[in-house]
């Protein structure tokens, strides 16, 4: 779990509460003003969640609002889609993405083209959620992130919040939205804490933010990683570099022009994403930093991915496998012809 | 007359051993020889010990989330034992006690749930496979390896085990739909303990038995008493003659109960009551199998104290020598990855940097921990 605590000097709010009290936050504000809105998936009703993040909500909604279902992710994505298509606005929850692959084609194959083939008629304002990437030690079946996957499919939108306040924001964002949005949690940071506001807010997609700032390198993340690149930066800031980090908030949308802003700043950049690299969002962005920013780069842009192989179960190898602050510092130094 | 009957059926279901100790001498008479009675007895106690040692174990941050066989042993114990060693045993996460009359080693199972691949590198006689995580994909799997044998021309069957939320999946419905209708000799056994985590049975099937699901495909099923391991073995007999015979698939339920948490990450109390779980304590297929013997006058309460103790002794040096195997290193995760790596892979095993991509490696640092 991780112990970073996220302050936004912008912010008033100064009441701190976990991730999961803030997406749970977000989806009964949402019910309590939407009665289209409703919940579904295995162990969200009577259990609270396999990970508690729907606690208390049975009690207040009831279980036509807020739903048991059999362990059958083809069957209750495929369902959702239908009831998005009669207007109502599912939020469908995976104990894991990793078990959204059992449920690749209504997931991918029919929410994300039902409005353009359909002509225009039905659209598929759902909202599929759940934890992304490994939980530690979960084994490699058990530990996808998929957005390197589901990131190249046309017609959805992807949301991967890295700090409480945004898990908020960005989630009534995808309940209001009306095209189906992929919403990416991490079992990791579900008890992190930060400070949230109390009533309801947007984030809007497709706004990338600074979580901080510096003129020598830029590092762009999104989700639990960008925590690694803050602390990288601080750890970096010891040795005289000074790195700006930005979080993309959302991949589908991919705020490009505030990455090029930043780059066109510090000359420097190095990716964090934890998918596999080939044909990644971290690939996406490099490809596209190319592209705005060839004249102003002094260095090929480098990229900190997990290891091109099945997430190790061991826990030596995981920690060796996944981004961390210190692969990260290693990139930028490299980045930075330090090392 | 306009309406007929276009189906009449009745599921059977078998009980041997009851829980009072009542045991039927029509169909338990010669089932198990007495000798074999004792080493099944003797497995059960060893796998039941290695429940309780793995969750002290998991208490004290010596290994990862385990899920207990408790209260289940009988089911895979029973068809393992029924089955040749030769026919494949396709399992999902329950079924330690199976695979331990297989041979597997304690060290293997124990070796995987604290972290490490390595443990389910199943030594290939034993005709097993790895643990399935993703809820139902091993039945695919169990059919088609008795199709490939199928079309070698081998005798084989092959026997795959699940939890009754696994028959929400799709998987196990165009695993039946296909094992039947292509004739592949497989038994589907169900272990219906009840509960998928904290849903109840009737969010996964509303039928009064789990069994009847088989005949939807056409296939013959049986329930039986999975607490009985005389019950389990005697279904499975019918269930492999049939199989055996006709090259065609079984659907078996073996009605039992998990008296212990989900996995290590649940706590059970939180959803059911304890006097559900003190009714099926009682029921305990160990319990039962001991009194029977001990009335039996082929076992004692001495004995009994001697092989706990054994048992115990063993599995705790089965974690000893575990916690002594080096961890694995880098380069495994590579080489076991691919039969034949990539060329553009070696310098992320050599270097284990992703960072690499694109980079001379002659630059990075020299490979520590590749191998
Ligand atoms: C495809 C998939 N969905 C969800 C899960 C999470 N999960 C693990 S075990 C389990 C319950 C399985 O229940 P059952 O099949 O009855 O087996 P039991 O654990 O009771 O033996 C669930 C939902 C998973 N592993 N894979
Ligand atoms: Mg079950």
């Amino acid at each position: 779990m991780s112990t970073v605590t996220l302050i936004d000097p912008t912010m008033t709010a100064t009441r701190e509460i976990e991730f999961r009290d803030a997406l749970r936050e977000a989806m009964s504000q949402e019910m309590r003003r939407d009665p289209r809105v409703f919940l579904l998936g295995e162990e969200v009703a009577q259990y609270n969640g396999a990970y508690k993040v729907s606690k208390g909500m049975l009690d207040e909604f009831g279980p036509r609002r807020i739903i048991d279902t059999p362990i059958s992710e083809s069957g209750f994505a495929g369902m959702a889609i239908g009831a998005a298509m009669m207007g109502l606005r599912p939020i469908v929850e995976f104990m894991s993405w990793s078990f959204s692959l059992v449920a690749a084609d209504p997931i991918l194959n029919n929410a994300p083209k039902m409005l353009y083939m359909s002509g225009g008629q039905f659209g598929c304002p759902i909202v599929f959620r759940g934890n992304d990437g490994a939980g530690g030690q979960l084994g490699s079946t058990h530990s996808w992130c998929v957005e390197g996957l589901y990131s190249n499919v046309p017609g959805l939108k992807m949301a991967i919040p890295s700090c409480p306040e945004d898990a908020k924001g960005l989630m009534t964002t995808a309940i209001r939205d009306d095209d189906p949005v992929f919403f990416l949690e991490s079992e990791r940071m579900l008890g992190m804490k930060g400070h949230v506001p109390e009533g309801d807010y947007l984030i809007p997609f497709g706004q990338a933010k600074v979580r901080r700032e510096g003129t020598d390198c830029t590092l762009v993340s999104f989700g639990r990683p960008v925590n690694f690149c803050l602390d990288a930066a601080a750890e970096l800031a010891k040795e005289g570099i000074s790195c700006e980090v930005l979080d993309m908030r959302t991949i589908r949308p991919l705020d490009i022009d505030s990455i090029v802003r930043s780059v066109r700043k510090t000359n420097y950049c190095v990716v964090v994403d934890q998918s596999w690299s080939f044909g990644s969002p971290g690939s996406e962005v490099a490809s596209q930093v190319h592209q705005h920013c060839f004249d102003d780069l002094d260095n090929f842009v480098h990229r900190v991915h997990s290891a091109d192989v099945p997430t190790p179960y061991a826990f030596n190898l995981e920690q060796e496998y996944l981004p961390n602050a210190r692969r990260i510092c290693e990139a930028v130094r490299s980045c930075l012809y330090r090392a | 007359m306009p309406i007929t009957n276009a189906l009449t059926t009745t599921i059977e279901r078998v009980s041997i051993l009851d829980e009072h100790g009542n045991f039927d001498e029509k169909l338990g008479k010669g089932l198990i020889p007495d000798a074999d009675l004792l080493k099944l007895y003797e497995t059960m106690v060893t796998c039941r010990m290695m429940d309780e040692v793995a969750f002290k174990l998991q208490r004290s941050g010596r290994m990862g989330t385990y899920p207990q066989n408790m209260g289940q042993e009988a089911n895979s114990l029973g068809a393992a034992y029924a089955l040749n060693n030769d026919d494949w045993l396709v399992t999902c996460y329950r079924e330690n006690c199976g695979l331990m009359w297989r041979g597997v080693p304690i060290d293997s199972i124990l070796l995987h749930w604290m972290g490490d691949e390595r443990g389910n590198a199943m030594p290939r006689p034993h005709h097993a496979t790895p643990i399935a995580v993703p809820i139902g994909t091993q039945m695919l799997h169990a059919t088609g390896l008795a199709w490939a044998a199928k079309y070698r021309g081998e005798k084989r069957i092959s026997c795959t085990f699940f939890g009754d939320g696994a028959t929400s999946e799709g998987d196990f419905h165009e695993a039946c739909n296909f094992a039947a209708n292509l004739d592949i000799p497989v038994i589907f056994f169900c272990q219906n303990n009840f509960w998928a985590i904290s849903v109840p049975g009737r969010i996964q099937c509303s039928a009064p038995t789990v069994a009847q699901r088989g005949i939807a495909y056409g296939m013959p099923c049986l329930q039986v008493d999975g607490n009985d391991l005389f019950a389990v073995v005697y279904g499975m007999r019918k269930a492999i003659e049939h199989a055996r015979t006709t090259g065609k698939p079984y659907f078996i339920e073996g009605v039992t109960y998990r008296l212990g948490d989900h996995t290590t990450a649940d706590d059970a109390r939180r959803y059911r009551d304890q006097a559900e779980v003190d009714a099926w304590k009682a029921r305990d297929p160990i319990t039962r199998l001991r009194t029977y013997m001990t009335k039996k006058g082929i076992w004692s309460d001495a004995k009994d104290a001697a092989l706990r103790e054994a048992a115990e002794a063993s599995c705790m040096a089965t974690i000893e020598r575990c916690e002594q195997v080096e961890p694995p290193v880098r380069g495994d995760v590579f080489n076991y990855t691919f039969a034949d790596l990539p060329a553009d892979l070696v310098t992320q095993r050599e270097t284990g940097h992703t960072h690499s991509l694109g980079q001379d490696p002659s630059q990075l640092p020299s490979a520590s921990n590749a191998r």
